[in-house]
């Protein structure tokens, strides 16, 4: 018989995040990893429950020019309990957007996830831009209490052919600041998430900003040539699949 | 319609129809509110839970809420109505019927046997006028008995979904968290992967893993791997190694359009099921999963309320003869339940509700990080489905879901409450446990010591 090594559970934890092994004080969890979990809860919710210092956003995508609009939903716990109103703009801040020839508009959403946005979004766009010289790129609109389709009614009052709007992705208990993109030709309300491209899991420990900005990029230059973005547009990296090809969960992720 | 009013000292309560009654007789919860259909006050719920009471329990029979000619689950629930099962309550008004369900009379076999006369929205509406105790106390006279290679259900246990879910599902990852889970004894409901890509290729290699562990370690379990049904009706036509057949399934005919699915396909992959006879002691082959809001969410409810609406699935469910169904209260977002308070409430409403249509309930106690709720509440709302005979809780490793990104209950808690309430798995499981001599003389299954030749065995085994 091999020697036993010390931690049998040693190859297996390279490969899960999930908390196996954590040991037991009778049938509970030991202390120490009562705390971790709770720890990873508070980060959870504090990313869902703080707000984007957009003022600082602002400073770290000039110079790009930027624009602050709000959705409809006039609070955390509006927007929590109201998909809908996260949706739409406030009637205010439509009126104020200005009209242009873009190719493509970068929509920042908080989302659920304040932390995502601000550590993650402003070197996305700049990474972005830099890529591509070859579309007009129209000033980044930084939306606050929007959800994914509020896009649509932003890039189409702003007559953009393409809109990525980026957005804070619901936490989980590994990474509480991870940026979803959803990429949509043609925008105008009432799209569905169908017609969108995805790109989820955006953060230190998952999808680097340089690798999602070759993919986003990859798909804004194959969407202006196609003329289309959702499920007929498939990236040729097989890559791109994530949580989002999901078929068979309860739940409406948008 | 006449419609239907209450007076209370100067103010008439009006409600057009049923479905206001119901609506606005419901708890508060977001989803109604989203939907634009929930009581305005608090005084107006309890006058319509007092409409409510004094409401003949057939007139659910003369006035469905969604319309028989275009929703085929309206038709399944009024074409298998057993009359003669429904007549000992025939009489009663829903008041009456809370009183009586509460009453010694009504014992474990007389609701068994009252199950098919029953019809989930008269179900519904007598859960409204329950508090959370009496949801608990009647459901745990209620014993829904279901069978492949474990019995799930038995008056007495608490059976487990092992949920060993990965991103990538990385085989090694999903393998660490199965052998993680079996060292506390769950998974003895099934142990069911949530896939991160539904594809049949990638469905069939997880089955195959599945089985083979369970081979290997000659366990009394099934396994399940939650792909879309069409894609486990494929892997089966390959040959895949399939205990059960998974599927999402709500309320209404729409709702279930947009999970892809209607009756006669969830008919065609039970027949396909069975016909591959892997059950050693029974034929349930089904696992169904619901839960409040999802009618809502694929613009589907009809103006009918959330609570109600989910309890409608649950006909479509008993339809099929699950092994296992359950609710997944917390999962669906704060803008269906809100808060802990809401899906505490909404979990024991469709536990009592599935137990008293005669369907296997089990749940997964959980919730998201942007819902008002913690690990906390997850421990009250076990511990009261555990009290009321719940036939199984998910548990997956530190309650933890990193696939998904929610919290739901750890191996820990299911184990934890096994040996508080004497509650053992089921039978055959506990059986294996016995044999392998993991159980102490207290019948308990206690902590592995810390360079355990068994835990070592396991998992060199398991390359």
């Amino acid at each position: 018989m091999s020697e036993t090594p010390k931690d049998p559970w040693a190859r297996f934890r390279s490969a899960t995040r999930a908390r196996i092994a954590l040991g037991r004080s009778g049938d509970s969890l030991p202390t120490k990893a009562l705390l971790e979990f709770q720890l990873a809860h508070a980060r959870a919710r504090d990313a869902v429950h703080s707000a984007v210092d957009f003022d600082r956003l602002a400073g770290d995508l000039s110079p790009l020019e930027t624009i602050r609009v709000h959705s409809a939903a006039s609070d955390r716990p509006t927007y929590l309990r109201r998909p809908d109103l996260g949706r739409r703009l406030d009637p205010a801040a439509a009126a104020g957007l200005p009209a242009g020839e873009w190719d493509l508009l970068f929509v920042i959403a908080d989302g659920l996830s304040a932390a995502a946005v601000q550590v993650n979004a402003a070197p996305l766009v700049h990474a972005c831009v830099a890529r591509l010289e070859h579309l007009r790129v129209g000033p980044v609109v930084l939306a606050g209490q929007a959800r994914v389709a509020l896009g649509d009614e932003v890039a189409s009052a702003m007559g953009a052919r393409l809109v990525a709007l980026l957005v804070g992705e619901r936490p989980g208990l590994s990474a509480a600041d991870s940026l979803g993109v959803y990429l949509t030709w043609d925008p105008k309300p009432g799209r569905a998430d169908s017609e969108r491209n995805c790109i989820s899991n955006i953060h230190a420990g998952g999808l680097s900003i340089q690798t999602a900005a070759d993919k986003l990029c990859w798909l804004a230059t194959e969407a202006a040539r196609l003329k289309l973005t959702g499920v007929a547009l498939k990236e040729d990296a097989p890559s791109l699949a994530g949580p989002d090809n999901q078929k068979n969960q309860l739940t409406d992720r948008s | 319609m006449a419609g239907y009013h209450c007076d209370l000292g100067r103010q008439r309560h009006r409600f057009d129809d049923l479905k206001a009654v119901m609506a606005c007789a419901s708890p508060r919860r977001s989803g109604d509110e989203l939907a634009g259909i929930a009581a305005d006050s608090d005084e107006r719920r309890v006058a319509a839970r007092m409409v409510l009471a004094d409401l003949p329990l057939k007139a659910f029979l003369n006035e469905v809420l969604v319309p028989y000619e275009t929703d085929e689950v309206t038709r399944l629930i009024i074409d298998r109505h057993d009359d003669k099962a429904f007549r000992p309550v025939a009489h009663m008004t829903v008041g009456q019927f809370r009183d009586w369900l509460l009453s010694y009379q009504a014992d474990s076999a007389t609701l068994a046997a009252l199950a098919p006369g029953l019809t989930p929205e008269m179900v519904a509406a007598v859960s409204k006028l329950m508090r959370n105790h009496d949801l608990v106390c009647v459901a745990a006279k209620c014993s829904v008995v279901t069978r492949f290679r474990t019995t799930v259900g038995l008056p007495g246990r608490l059976s487990s979904r092992l949920q060993p879910n990965h991103p990538t599902d990385d085989p090694t990852g999903i393998a660490a968290s199965t052998l993680d889970g079996l060292l506390y004894g769950i998974g003895d409901a099934v142990i069911g992967i949530n896939p991160a890509t539904d594809n049949v290729p990638a469905c069939i290699a997880l089955l195959e893993m599945l089985d083979a562990v369970r081979t290997r370690f000659d366990i009394p379990v099934q396994s399940c791997v939650l792909a879309h049904v069409t894609t486990t009706m494929q892997a089966m036509e390959r040959g895949a190694p399939v205990d059960l057949v998974f599927q999402s399934i709500a309320g209404t005919e729409k709702a279930n359009r947009g999970f892809g699915v209607t009756l006669s396909l969830l008919a065609e992959a039970q027949e396909a099921a069975k016909a591959l006879k892997r059950g050693t002691i029974g034929d349930n082959v089904m696992y169904f999963e619901t839960g409040q809001g999802s009618a809502l969410s694929a613009d589907a409810h009809f103006g009918v309320d959330q609570q109600t609406v989910e309890t409608r699935a649950y006909a479509v469910a008993r339809a099929f003869d699950p092994l296992l169904v359950n609710t997944v209260v917390g999962f669906i977002g704060p803008e269906y339940l809100y808060d802990a308070k809401q899906i505490t409430r909404a979990g024991l409403e469709d536990h009592f509700c599935a137990k008293l249509l005669g369907v296997p309930m089990g749940c997964d106690a959980c919730y998201t990080n942007h819902a008002e709720a913690d690990q906390d509440d997850m421990d009250v709302l076990m511990t009261m489905l555990a009290t009321a005979g719940v036939n199984f809780l998910i548990a997956v490793p530190g309650a933890d879901d990193v696939m998904l990104n929610y919290q739901s209950l750890s191996y820990h808690d299911v184990l934890g409450l096994r040996h508080l309430l004497k509650r053992p798995p089921a039978p055959e499981f506990e059986a294996w446990l016995e044999k392998a001599g993991w159980l102490d003389e207290q019948r308990r299954l206690p902590p592995w010591p810390d360079q355990s030749l068994v835990v070592s065995a396991l998992l060199g085994s398991a390359a």
